[in-house]
């Protein structure tokens, strides 16, 4: 074979190997929808945050506006801190309340953001003060099953 | 470099050699005068095709000196060595061309690799070469299509594309048919006076060789046992000249590998 | 007693063999890697070998992803659609393609159908002395005929994976979608939330460029290390075969382990 031909079938053969990477990053992953080229970082501290991961996503009226970038602990207060990264499109009032919420019943967990009224905004490092944290299941259980305990002499 | 313009291309003192335990040169001393055609003979297996690899610099000696064209082969270092190489053509056992390139390519392949001469250049160079072996017309065949003189016709005409001082040859002879034989035998003796090259051959076709050579090493066991001009050889009475001149099949060179006596080792251990 | 002895012996042999066989790999990966500037200043001795490990080994690749994504699609489902959750198929088969499939399974084609060419072809070259003759022209073999080879490998092993991937995840796409009738919005909208660029995507790249070295650098070192017969030549071969494989599945274990630990 001659050494055009050869150029011809490798040029080939690393454009569809580019396209398939392409394919990849773009329909396939989120490299196009979810680029966060520019955020500000914001953290909450929460009394539980059940199963949330670094990297869940954070959403306010169920759009994704940022994701959770760390999750640590707090040995000042025995809280949970959570450092999440919103795009810097979004901007939130400063009574905005954080919520650990739960897609569907046994969906993965995300970061919920309800805006308040404040007329200022977040800036970037500051801290969400009003937090709600996760449901867990086991106290939820347990919780209803004293209640009824707790009824039942009543009856 | 004063050694560089004497008599003498290559020279061994004493060189030794041994693969682990297996000894194979126990100490040979030779030299390949310039513009000389010198076979070295032996029995198959004695260690002549270690002693070209020696000269080649593919083998270290394990003692000894081996020294071509005034360069001590022990001190130099790759790239040295590599530079030295440029100028020694080697023709292998079976021609060991490129499988997968043309006969053009296989013969182009130093020219292209050690110069940056354009493609014309090139082009007339290997046709010049191809030519001198009588397979011009053979330039667009690939190696798997030749028969094995042509094969070896081909690798000899690599081996002198860069116009080597020295031109090795590991048993040039092996495996052809009479007609090929007398060519191969032709075209080293005259690729040799036409270049003003330096030749050793190694080989056990003692009668061709006779006709060509200017000079004849006899190896045995690791060591030179008779040495001589063709003149000289075939006058010799020396044992080992003689049995390895007409083929006999015992003499100095035992028939058999070397082992314990027969008898115990039929009637058993026990016996002994 | 003796018996005992001897197996010892052989077990000591046994391992003093390998690990005389490991140092001598590592030397030659060491000079593979001086040559290599030597040999890539020449790109057109890669672009031949990109050609013979990469684009040879398309049509393998193509066929086998469709299917592998094919498969998936159809045990995905019935698995997915117990639970109710059939929508979720576009993120089963993305992910279980880009971040483990994908790179693993292409690289164990690569290496049988590539890895074990270049093993053959360096061993012939070696059993027929034209190593030794390339060397006695004054030019290195590792430079002009390992270098070229081992690059080539390393080149187009991510592209085939990433060929492998993106035909699996069609193949996913022709079974959920147009066969069973998966809602396709929510086939790619679901896959896109899923599957991250960085931890997915980039991760399964890197994966098989590291699959790729293992199994180039295992090919060369088998043929130019073979014994030059056509025994030693086919035995090589074998090895090739069993060792990227093995090297590709361990090397995967702790690639894995390493970059999804802790993450969803």
């Amino acid at each position: 074979m001659s050494r055009t031909t050869l150029d011809l079938w490798v040029g080939f053969f690393v454009v569809i190997g580019m396209a398939a990477l392409l394919f990849l990053s773009l329909k396939v992953g989120n490299l196009a929808s979810a680029n966060f080229s520019e955020s500000y970082v914001l953290k909450a501290q929460f009394d539980n945050i059940g199963g949330l991961k670094v990297r869940a996503p954070v959403k306010s009226a169920g759009v994704v506006v940022g994701r959770v970038t760390n999750i640590g602990f707090d040995t000042g207060s025995y809280r949970a801190e959570v450092t999440f990264v919103v795009d810097t499109r979004f901007q939130f009032p400063r009574d905005t309340i954080a919520t650990i919420l739960t897609s569907g019943l046994l969906g993965e967990q995300y970061l919920g953001l309800e805006p308040g009224g404040d007329v200022e905004m977040l800036k970037s490092g500051e801290a969400v003060q009003i937090t709600q944290s996760a449901v867990v299941l086991e106290k939820l259980i347990g919780q209803f099953l004293f209640n009824k305990a707790a009824e039942a002499p009543a009856n | 470099m004063s050694s560089e313009s004497s008599a003498t291309l290559v020279q061994l003192q004493d060189v030794r050699f041994a693969y682990g335990e297996r000894v194979i040169l126990r100490g040979i001393d030779l030299d390949i005068p310039r513009g000389k055609v010198v076979a070295i003979m032996g029995g198959s297996g004695c260690g002549k095709t270690t002693l070209l690899r020696l000269i080649g610099g593919q083998l270290r000696a394990s003692g000894g000196i081996v020294n071509v064209a005034g360069q001590n082969l022990a001190r130099l270092s790759t790239r040295e060595l590599y530079a030295l190489r440029r100028r020694m053509g080697m023709l292998f056992q079976f021609g060991a061309l490129f499988t997968d390139m043309s006969v053009f390519d296989n013969v182009a392949f130093p020219l292209r690799e050690h110069t940056d001469l354009p493609p014309e250049l090139i082009r007339d160079l290997v046709l010049m070469k191809l030519n001198a072996v009588g397979l011009r017309g053979a330039a667009t065949l690939k190696p798997a299509e030749l028969s094995g003189g042509m094969a070896r016709r081909v690798a000899l005409a690599r081996a002198i594309a860069l116009d080597p001082m020295l031109i090795m040859y590991d048993e040039p002879f092996a495996g052809l048919d009479p007609i090929s034989l007398g060519v191969i035998g032709q075209l080293i003796r005259r690729l040799n006076d036409a270049l003003g090259a330096s030749t050793i051959m190694v080989t056990h076709d003692i009668l061709e060789s006779l006709q060509i050579v200017d000079y004849v090493y006899f190896i045995s066991e690791g060591r030179i046992v008779a040495h001589g001009t063709p003149d000289e050889i075939r006058a010799s009475a020396d044992p080992f000249v003689q049995q390895f001149i007409h083929a006999e099949a015992d003499g100095p060179v035992p028939f058999h590998y070397p082992a314990e006596p027969f008898a115990p080792s039929l009637l058993g251990p026990g016996a002994a | 007693m003796n018996g005992l002895l001897s197996v010892v012996r052989r077990l000591g042999r046994a391992v003093i063999d390998g690990v005389w066989r490991l140092g001598f790999a590592t030397r030659f990966f060491g000079l593979l890697l001086l040559y290599s500037g030597q040999s890539l200043r020449r790109v057109h001795l890669t672009i031949r070998e990109v050609y013979f490990s990469g684009v040879l080994s398309l049509l393998i690749i193509i066929v086998s992803g469709l299917f592998v994504g094919m498969v998936l699609g159809l045990q995905g489902y019935e698995t997915l659609q117990r639970f109710g959750s059939g929508d979720a198929l576009g993120v089963l088969v993305a992910l279980s393609l880009t971040r483990e499939l994908g790179p693993v399974v292409a690289a164990l084609l690569f290496a049988s159908r590539a890895g074990s060419a270049v093993t053959a072809e360096i061993g012939l070259m070696k059993a027929t002395e034209q190593l030794k003759a390339m060397d006695m022209m004054a030019v290195n073999p590792i430079a002009r005929v390992v270098a070229p080879r081992f690059w080539g490998g390393v080149i187009s092993m991510p592209l085939l994976a990433a060929l492998f991937s993106a035909m699996g995840v069609f193949g996913g796409w022709l079974i959920g979608v147009v066969l069973i009738g998966v809602d396709e919005g929510a086939f790619w909208s679901q896959m896109q939330a899923a599957v991250d660029f960085r931890f997915d995507v980039v991760n399964g790249v890197i994966k098989s460029v590291v699959f790729g070295a293992a199994v180039a650098l295992i090919a060369v070192f088998e043929g130019y290390d073979c014994t030059p017969t056509a025994e030693g030549v086919s035995r090589a071969i074998t090895r090739t075969v069993v060792s990227s494989a093995l090297a590709i599945l361990a090397l995967d274990f702790v690639l894995t382990s390493f970059m999804f630990r802790g993450q969803s």
